[in-house]
């Protein structure tokens, strides 16, 4: 399949030249193919959120170059429309709703397409329910009268409303409920579906990269040390924690399993995995 | 964007004038300040202008840092240097159009603009040498005699501590949210003057909500932590001078008292 996002030799550098300068990207190289569901994780500061960003033009290369869609990012006056085909969604985007009902948040961006209210309409109702919330009771609700996790799914709506072709969403789970987590991956799982979109996933959340992802990148301190699927990534258990990331949880029990010289997999990334693996250990030892 | 650096920005560093008590900066400034404006001859603006580049030298500040002071600042030295060459009536010394420039004009706009750019030098050096909050420490300890007064020093040091405090993570805010609803579409200059300020609805109301929040969080920390301003507080770092704090500001009185006993040679 062809590449929908291309990067050479990424470098990026905040405030140049003075003394309060940052270099959060080196030399990243890295190809994205279309309609996969890629995942970048790396601990905090690793300059993930810095990646993502250059993803939807909103910030361009200090050095190297970033093709989208085929447009590169450096031309201003394409990069102006790439928020029409790549939806960023980013870290706590509950705190960026602004208009006086859910309806009217949501319709911001697909208005700022210059669709006609008919289809404006159609959009958000999708898009909301697409969320789980009710595309009715939305007109009458203010974003600021609602929960946090409530809140959050209005604000993924308002990007899933205009349909990118590319979805990248930072860290969109982090500080919700073990269920909210949950089914909010199952709605961008099912966008995905509908849509055929490229979803590109920030997460702290090695359960969920193992359960949802194709390709993983793992960043470090500005570089990309490892790209490849779940399973080549969580095979190098060492080299992770080294850099303050961690395995899945069926992926650590599993280990911790055979180093008890029980003889089960060590390669298993999801529960459903391990419940199998366990089944053979018990039936085995019961006999 | 927002994110570089701003006029007179903390700039970290271990120079002598970093180590200085904070007090020590503000006096030694508003000393110099005086002499600036004082000068009446060569001899006293040579005194001044020493000073002044000694200061700038012992801060070790990065050339950059320190000349992009007056380059942010040259359109107003351009204007007060054009208005006194062109205002001030004298010998003729060229005409453009129905501009006359005089022989005086010309002495004073370049000695005012002498002043102004020293000025603004050395204006900048506490705030480019010392944390916000040191700085607000200083200027608390140096109002406090004003208390007697009835002056809410310690308040007002904590208001402005807590400003300064949250600029830059206002700042950040703002940059953050611009860049969501930009990924929305979002356009924040473009139409009418109406339209204008409605585009920037997207961008006001979740910076604002975002300043309620944190400060009411502030205050409910602040109160858990039963904070009372004002009396009896004590600092972790209480603010001490050491002999270079004597030694500075010793050399800068005797240059203002030099400028000052110049204009009577
Ligand atoms: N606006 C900015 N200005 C200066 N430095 C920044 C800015 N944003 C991020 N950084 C720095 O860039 C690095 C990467 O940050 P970021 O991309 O936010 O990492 P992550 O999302 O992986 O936590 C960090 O060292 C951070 O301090
Ligand atoms: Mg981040």
């Amino acid at each position: 399949m062809s590449s929908i996002i291309e990067i050479v030799q990424l470098t990026h550098i905040y405030s140049p030249g003075t003394p309060f300068q940052v270099t959060s990207l080196d030399s990243i190289s890295l190809d994205i193919k279309k309609g996969v569901f890629f995942a970048i994780i790396g601990s905090t500061g690793s300059g993930k959120s810095t990646l993502v960003r250059h993803f939807n033009g909103l910030l361009t290369p200090t050095a190297g170059k970033v093709r989208v869609c085929g447009i590169d990012t450096a031309d201003k006056r394409q990069r102006r429309n790439l928020w029409r085909s790549v939806g960023l969604v980013f870290q706590q985007p509950e705190q960026q709703l602004f208009e006086e009902t859910v309806f009217a948040d949501v319709a911001f961006g697909p208005r700022n397409m210059g669709l006609t209210e008919a289809e404006v309409t159609e959009r958000v109702h999708e898009a909301l329910r697409l969320v789980g919330l009710d595309p009715l009771a939305a007109s009458r609700m203010s974003p600021f009268h609602l929960s946090g996790g409530v809140r959050r799914k209005a604000a993924i709506a308002g990007v899933l409303a205009l349909r990118p072709q590319i979805l990248i969403l930072d860290e969109p789970t982090a500080g919700l409920d073990p269920q909210g987590k949950r089914q909010l991956m199952e709605h961008v799982e099912e966008f995905r579906r509908r849509e055929g979109a490229t979803i590109i996933l920030v997460t702290h959340d090695m359960e969920e990269v193992a359960l949802m992802a194709e390709r993983v990148a793992v960043l470090n301190r500005g570089r990309l040390v490892m790209e490849g699927s779940p399973r080549e990534i969580f095979s190098r258990a060492a080299e992770l924690t080294a850099i303050g990331l961690d395995l899945p949880a069926p992926a650590r029990l599993m280990r911790q399993l055979r180093l008890l010289g029980k003889p089960v997999r060590t390669d298993v990334l999801t529960v459903a995995e391990a419940e199998e693996e366990i089944a053979v250990l018990l039936g085995e030892t019961l006999c | 964007m927002l994110s570089g650096i701003s006029l007179g920005q903390y700039i970290p560093g271990d120079s002598l004038l970093h180590r200085l008590d904070p007090r020590t900066k503000v006096i030694g400034v508003l000393a110099a300040a005086v002499s600036i404006l004082a000068f009446a001859n060569w001899q006293g603006f040579l005194l001044a202008a020493l000073l002044t580049l000694t200061a700038l030298l012992v801060s070790k500040l990065p050339p950059g840092i320190i000349l992009g002071s007056l380059k942010s600042l040259w359109l107003l030295l351009v204007i007060t240097f054009l208005l006194q060459a062109f205002l001030t009536p004298g010998t003729l010394l060229a005409v453009l159009g129905p501009l006359k420039i005089s022989r005086e004009g010309m002495f004073a706009a370049v000695e005012i603009v002498l002043r102004l750019a020293l000025l603004i030098l050395i204006a900048f050096l506490p705030t480019l040498t010392t944390p916000p909050i040191k700085l607000t420490a200083g200027l608390e300890s140096i109002i406090s005699p004003l208390r007697r007064l009835g002056v809410p020093a310690h308040e007002l040091a904590m208001m402005m501590t807590l400003a300064l405090r949250f600029i830059p993570t206002l700042l950040q805010e703002a940059e953050v949210v611009i860049s969501a609803q930009r990924s929305r579409g979002a356009g924040f200059t473009t139409g009418s003057p109406a339209r204008w300020a409605r585009s920037l609805l997207p961008l006001f109301v979740p910076l604002f909500a975002g300043a309620l929040r944190r400060a009411n969080d502030l205050a409910v920390a602040m109160e858990s932590r039963c904070y009372r301003g004002g009396a009896n507080r004590t600092r972790m770092n209480a603010l001490k001078f050491s002999a270079a704090d004597y030694v500075v500001i010793g050399v800068t009185m005797a240059v203002l008292a030099g400028v000052i006993a110049l204009r009577f040679v």
